[in-house]
């Protein structure tokens, strides 16, 4: 073999480009060698093998976050990375952690096996990378359909609660048929696209670029249009917006808490990721159509989320319906990216402070969970405050900033939010938006009045939850640092948007 | 001026800020009360010190200007501090009633001692937060930094009805401030500045102003907005159940110094930048303050028997009269306003603090079970005498002087509302007069010499005393040389052509 041949075949090779995520990949397979080859005493420490090698990835992606191997077209056009994919990476890695976290606290509880937990966690955490990074229908759709695999197992994770396995029925339901009606949109726009000759040169409909290309010659193709609208719906079922979230609150609420916050936050900005490519990409032709079914789906969203959280006393359900409104707002900032384009930034900056705070907010919800930690009531926290001043302070730091209450991060991401949509013109769905979180302000106040003001009903009885709580040290750091982390990002943004908003 | 100045002015907020966080961050309780005694005094020394350099013709401008940026510069984002002659008095007020809170708030004995004296911390560095920011987002931003901890205060150590105060307390509020950020933002936003900082908006808007149906919605927006915050009539009624229901310290701060963020909000930033949606909005506004605040409202404190009650009423009634001098749209009426603000804030502190006092020896606030209370406390009555009369607005003390400009200045806008604006002034001689009488005078009703014989009241001590005398002698003090606030606000108000071209604009109506 000659040497041109070697090197061409060296430069020709862009599997460092996906290398985060073949670690973790590789990581996942080696966690299940472990488990055979460790001797029992020592297979605690699998999960902290896991958590190790997602830490090692989040290193290797911040060390190379420059390298986006110059926007080029990588694997045949399967994959395109970019710096919006970068910031993905970096999400998705943390929330991970963050959700392994959680598993820590509430696997052994329940006594579930924790290696085959971790190894799902970290397939799904891979497969939401290469959604991100994808450039080519099929590649989202498998990327996708692994993330939602991933997502059927652990939703049904605790396998002896009746609950649980009812979650996971439900997504599973729910979640094929949402795939089908994707699935439909991309075969739409395929018979659209494929075949079509561009300068001599058949594609087959599934690239990006072929099919941003084709809409905007054919802007009124009607199988076109179609498509790309079932492709949006499929995305919104992951985002949960109106009418694709009638699944939220019994799933939310059936599955193990790590799971919850793993939906909650990765499986949601996730669908805000691909939803900013594909709206400010792919669909751009379709701009004039997109605009009023997203507003109109912004604005149900919002109602819908707040209206539905108002009554709701499982902090699971509340947090998911609360989350249905948080889509509602940050569908606002996709609106808004159409015409300013610097609302992907406000976008991915929410998306951070909205993980920080649920991620508290779900830390505390783990340490008080019982072994059924579906049943929790808002009831379980009364006196929160008074026996765990540390817990009722992550909660409240929590919950204010998912209320968007100043000087906490979230209202900082909502003031950006709002900004952009106020510089794009929105104002309908700024009233929207403003009424949703003076609605939201109930139903969190009445979290908050639960853990400090108010007397349980029947005092003699003591609040539902597990007691003592023994929070160690790696937990109580993990929960400072994100409480601590919102209110500091409330006054200086700066390590945020000097990043997210170029 | 010194050149240390503008870092003086970022210490004094930052200091019960770092010392809230030292609290939350688990400083043992010994500790914590004397932290919390540094971090209320050295902000009220730095206050007097900047207010005895401000150069005597330099209101205009703003003073100790200094900027950082926190992160959101590129959206005309910056923490821009300054004082110029209206915000300096302002200042001054929030430092000093912060003082009296907090030393009161330190002897108060509260259960949970330490997390009440965060809040309050916190709520302090807010309040000086808001007076100090050149930046309108900034302005906004410690507003809200000091209203959480508002709600907070009331729902842990309220009254009676406490969860019901602090739920619509929250909520109205929360409404009033979504109204006002949005009229910031669209002030941001169609100014064409694309900045928040306020000496930026002001030139944008002098070179090219937003005019039209924008101006007067944006007016109307902010109008609102703030108007729900400082109570306006009929959007009041979160103010006398939630003061009612608050704990004193919190009490003294919210109505001193909280509420007076959105007056101060419509003369420096609304009046200034939005002339003709002021005109615009001029007359509604004052047929709403002085029908309704001050007529309507007034009669409804005659009416109260409880006396938290009836000062949480009385106070929003003295908002119509800020209200009046706003719309009065005169560089005259809204220096009253200004002078009026700081007597307000001092005066009513004062009786929210007797208040409380009153309640320790009588075990009660209804003021038909009360009486005689003067023969016990002398001096007790002596404060809570004079604060009435600077609240009914008697010459001597700061409140006469806001007034009287108030009402010079309504002449010339309409004389039929200025008849109703004194008609008010009779209406709070009734009623402060009528609590003096019921608490101090006349004999003691059956329940209370019950109360007597049961726990012997004690005059006021110490940590009483020092507080109510603070605030007394700042009201004396403005009562017999006015000239020392209203020289700076003079200038500041002089510095902005758009008011009096406002005034024309109203009287060719």
């Amino acid at each position: 073999m000659s040497t041109e041949l070697l090197k061409a075949i060296a430069d020709s090779n862009q599997w460092w480009a996906i290398g985060p995520e073949m670690i973790l990949a590789c990581a996942a397979l080696g966690l299940l060698v472990l488990e055979i080859i460790l001797p029992k005493e020592q297979q605690r420490f699998i999960p902290a093998v896991a958590a190790l090698s997602v830490v090692a990835v989040l290193v290797c992606v911040i060390a190379n976050f420059s390298k986006t191997w110059g926007g080029e077209e990588l694997f045949g056009g399967l994959i395109k990375l970019s710096a919006a994919g970068q910031i993905a990476r970096v999400f998705f890695l943390t929330a991970s952690l963050l959700v392994l976290f959680l598993a820590s606290i509430c696997l052994p509880r329940t006594r579930m096996p924790r290696v085959e937990f971790s190894h799902v966690v970290l397939v799904v955490t891979a497969a939401l990378m290469l959604l991100t990074q994808s450039n080519h229908f099929v590649m989202f759709f498998v990327a996708l359909e692994t993330v939602t695999i991933g997502f059927y197992i652990l939703v049904s994770y605790f396998r002896d609660s009746a609950l649980s396995l009812e979650a996971g029925l439900k997504y599973l339901v729910l979640g094929a048929l949402s795939s089908a009606i994707l699935l439909f949109g991309i075969v739409l726009i395929y018979g659209a696209v494929g075949g079509v000759t561009i300068e001599g040169i058949v594609h087959t409909g599934f690239e990006y670029g072929t099919a941003q290309e084709f809409f905007r010659q054919h802007p009124d193709n009607f199988l076109a249009i179609a498509g790309a609208l079932l492709v949006l719906g499929g995305v919104a079922f992951k985002i949960g917006a109106f009418p694709f979230q009638v699944w939220i609150p019994d799933v939310y609420q059936g599955a193990p808490t790590p799971v919850t916050a793993f939906l909650a936050v990765s499986s949601k900005a996730a669908g805000f990721a691909v939803l900013l490519v594909l709206v400010n990409q792919v669909f751009a032709p379709f701009a004039s159509i997109l605009k009023p079914v997203l507003s109109l789906m912004a604005g149900a969203t919002i109602i819908f989320g707040n209206l539905s959280a108002l009554n709701q006393r499982n902090d699971k359900r509340l947090m998911g319906l609360s989350g249905v409104s948080h889509a509602g707002y940050l569908l606002l900032g996709v609106i808004a990216s159409l015409t300013v384009p610097w609302a992907t930034g406000a976008v991915w900056f929410y998306l951070f402070t909205y993980m920080l705070a649920s991620m508290a907010a779900f830390g505390v919800m783990a340490y008080l969970g019982l072994t059924d930690d579906a049943g929790q009531e808002l009831d379980s926290y009364h006196r929160l405050a008074k026996e765990h001043p540390f817990l009722g302070a992550i909660l409240a730091v929590a919950v204010g900033s998912l209320a968007g209450i100043p000087p906490l991060a979230g209202f900082m991401g909502k003031l950006l939010l709002f900004v952009a949509a106020f510089q794009a013109h929105l104002y309908g769905l700024l009233a929207v938006a403003i009424i949703g979180v003076i609605l939201s302000i109930f139903y969190y106040f009445g979290w908050i009045k639960a853990a400090y003001f108010e007397p349980p009903a029947n005092a003699d009885i003591p609040a539902a939850r597990a007691v003592p709580v023994s929070i160690s040290w790696i937990g109580a750091t993990t929960l400072a640092v994100l409480a601590l982390a919102t209110v500091v990002l409330g006054f200086y943004q700066q390590p945020l948007t000097s990043w997210l908003l170029k | 001026m010194n050149s240390l100045d503008p870092q003086l002015l970022q210490l004094a907020i930052a200091t019960p800020l770092v010392a809230a966080l030292l609290i939350a961050l688990g400083l043992p309780k010994r500790f914590s009360t004397k932290l919390a005694a540094v971090a209320f005094t050295i902000p009220a020394l730095i206050a007097l010190w900047l207010w005895w350099e401000f150069p005597a013709e330099g209101g205009g401008h703003y003073q100790y200007l200094s900027s950082v940026d926190m992160g959101l510069g590129k959206f005309g984002i910056n923490l821009k501090l300054g004082l110029n002659g209206i915000a300096l008095p302002m200042f001054l007020l929030a430092a000093i009633v912060g003082l009296a809170a907090g030393i009161y708030a330190l002897r108060s004995g509260a259960e949970r001692l330490k997390l009440y004296l965060l809040l309050l911390l916190v709520m302090h560095g807010g309040l000086l937060g808001v007076f100090a920011s050149v930046d309108v987002f900034f302005f906004y931003f410690f507003h809200e930094l000091a209203l959480i901890p508002t709600f907070i205060m009331v729902g842990i150590w309220g009254g009676r009805d406490r969860n019901y105060a602090a739920m619509k307390m929250t909520i109205y509020l929360t409404v009033g401030a979504m109204l006002s950020l949005i009229g910031l933002i669209a002030l941001y936003v169609r100014s064409g500045a694309n900045t928040f900082d306020l000496i930026e908006l002001k030139r944008a808007i002098a070179v090219q102003g937003i005019h039209g149906v924008a101006e007067n919605n944006i007016f109307g927006l902010l109008m609102f907005g703030f108007g729900i915050l400082v109570s306006l009539w009929p959007l009041h009624t979160w103010a006398p159940l939630g003061y009612g229901a608050a704990p004193s310290s919190a009490a003294m701060l919210h109505a001193g110094v909280l509420k007076k963020f959105g007056l101060y909000g419509l003369i420096q930033i609304a009046l200034p930048l939005l002339p003709e949606g002021a005109a615009h909005w001029a007359w509604k506004l004052a047929v709403l303050a002085g029908i309704g605040n001050v007529l309507v409202i007034g009669f409804v404190t005659i009416a109260q028997r409880d006396l938290k009650q009836m000062l949480g009423y009385s106070s929003v009634m003295h908002m119509g009269y800020c209200f009046l001098g706003i719309a009065a749209l005169s560089t005259v009426g809204s220096g009253g306003v200004v002078m009026l603000m700081v007597a307000h804030g001092l005066s009513v502190a004062l009786l929210f603090l007797l208040a409380t006092s009153i309640h320790h020896r009588t075990h009660t606030f209804d003021l038909t079970e009360m009486g005689g209370l003067a023969q016990k406390t002398p001096v007790l009555a002596a404060f809570f005498v004079a604060g009435s009369m600077a609240s009914i607005g008697l010459p001597g003390f700061a409140n006469f002087w806001g007034e009287l400009t108030v009402f010079v200045a309504l002449w010339k806008f309409s004389p039929g509302l200025t008849a109703v604006a004194i008609a008010g002034v009779v209406i709070s001689a009734v009623y402060g007069l009528r609590a003096v009488a019921k608490v101090f005078f006349g004999q003691p009703t059956e329940q209370f010499q019950r109360v007597i014989a049961q726990h012997p009241p004690a005059d006021l001590d110490w940590s009483e005393r020092l507080p109510a005398l603070i605030l007394l002698a700042t009201l004396l003090f403005f009562g017999f040389y006015p000239r020392a606030l209203s020289q700076p606000v003079d200038e500041a108000l002089g510095r902005q052509p758009v008011t009096t071209t406002a005034t024309t604009v109203s009287f060719h109506r």
